[in-house]
């Protein structure tokens, strides 16, 4: 497999030193990573996880407002922020692997790197306590 | 191809009685093709005497700048075909995310720091953003060039002339964040560019215990080198970048504790002032 760019090994390598929930996505959409964080609002670990393609993420957690109405796709901040290359932010509800649903704020914003070159996007994820 | 090194100290020109052998000029490595055509990469202040030997007779000339520290291009003013008239020099390098490569080098060959401007050299001067082209042809060389892990724009260089390749990563930290490295080919940077080479020319500024003490600076312990050295399956490591304050007597006894603490899948030679390498 090809060595990733180096913008997205600095952003992984940040990724797993930071205590907030963040996900690593590439220009497709497609999940290249997520930190120790993440687990707890993904459901599993990353090493458990094979792949997400781009168009998986609505199907696997199940993204939803507060009333229960389902979260189109491009409405999603990862989603903007990959399409539209704009930052973006959400408070919404998703359905961990785990099966277990969450209430959470999510920014998403582009990575951009030297050239212009598209290169994936980062979601930050906060839980919000419900109780 | 051959290789031969005209500089090999980091950061920080060093002569002086201590660094005779390993040699006190900074970063320039001349790359010779089997007909004579010549990659120059980085002109710290090794390029002077390497410009010395290069006549107008040749026809051109590529100068591949991995970035624009002073130790990489501290030597530019004082190379000799920059001077040649109407000489063909191709000079390669990364812009800036807000400044093309021109822009860039102006700040250094302009007044105050330099009395001779870039626009006024008399060489036919052609520069190439790299950051932007990635694979490129330079004379006779396939060259692959990808921005790597040190501060600023920087980028690491592959060359390869029919079967013989080299790599060129003067200023590398690869280690930078990872808890355990190297961490899987995928994720280490420079690794591409390095993979299954016959010759890696690689930073190796700090021992490893001055290295945790400067984390972050661009540069790899000699422990990271040979394991960067080992994932990407080398044939020979040129450990480079010299930590100026790194006599010869010290330099030769950090690789032979090296070669002693473990059995290397490649050949090692630490880079000397002069030494020339077949490939």
């Amino acid at each position: 497999m090809a060595q990733r760019e180096i913008e997205l090994i600095l952003m992984r390598q940040l990724a797993s030193y930071l205590a907030q929930p963040i996900l690593l996505v590439n220009a497709n959409g497609d999940l290249l990573f997520f930190n120790e964080p993440a687990e707890a609002i993904v459901g599993k670990r990353f090493d458990e996880i094979v792949d997400i393609r781009r168009g998986e993420w609505t199907a696997l957690f199940k993204p939803s407002d507060n009333h229960g109405a389902p979260i189109k796709r491009e409405d999603l901040p990862l989603t903007i922020a990959i399409d539209k290359r704009q930052p973006a932010h959400l408070r919404y509800w998703i359905q961990g692997l785990d099966g277990v649903r969450r209430k959470v704020e999510n920014t998403a914003f582009p990575l951009v790197g030297q050239a212009g070159r598209i290169l994936g996007a980062v979601g930050i994820f906060w839980e919000i306590d419900c109780a | 191809m051959k290789v031969t090194l005209w500089g090999t100290r980091g950061s920080l020109a060093t002569p002086g009685p201590e660094a005779v052998r390993y040699g006190g000029n900074t970063a320039c490595v001349e790359v010779r093709g089997e007909d004579g055509s010549l990659l120059v990469l980085d002109a710290g202040t090794g390029v002077r005497r390497l410009g010395d030997t290069i006549r107008p007779e040749i026809g051109r000339v590529d100068l591949l700048l991995t970035h624009l520290h002073m130790d990489h291009v501290q030597g530019l003013g004082f190379f000799e075909p920059l001077f040649m008239p109407g000489l063909p020099v191709h000079v390669w390098g990364p812009s800036s995310t807000t400044e093309d490569l021109g822009a860039r080098l102006c700040r250094y060959l302009s007044p105050p720091l330099f009395p001779v401007r870039l626009r006024d050299l008399p060489c036919r001067l052609v520069l190439h953003d790299v950051v932007q082209l990635g694979d490129f042809r330079a004379g006779k060389f396939e060259v692959q060039a990808s921005l790597v892990c040190h501060p600023g724009p920087t980028v690491g260089f592959r060359i390869q002339e029919n079967a013989s390749s080299m790599a060129y990563l003067p200023d590398h930290e690869p280690a930078l964040g990872v808890r355990n490295f190297p961490e899987e080919p995928e994720w280490t940077s420079g690794f591409e560019l390095a993979s299954g080479v016959d010759l890696l020319i690689h930073d190796a500024q700090f021992s490893d215990d001055e290295y945790p003490r400067y984390v972050g600076w661009g540069h790899s312990s000699i422990s990271h080198a040979l394991r960067f050295a080992e994932l990407a399956g080398v044939n020979t490591l040129v450990p480079f970048h010299h930590e100026p304050s790194h006599s010869d007597r010290l330099l030769d006894e950090l690789y032979e504790r090296a070669l002693a603490s473990r059995r290397l899948p490649f050949e090692l030679a630490p880079a000397t002032e002069g030494a020339s390498f077949e490939i």
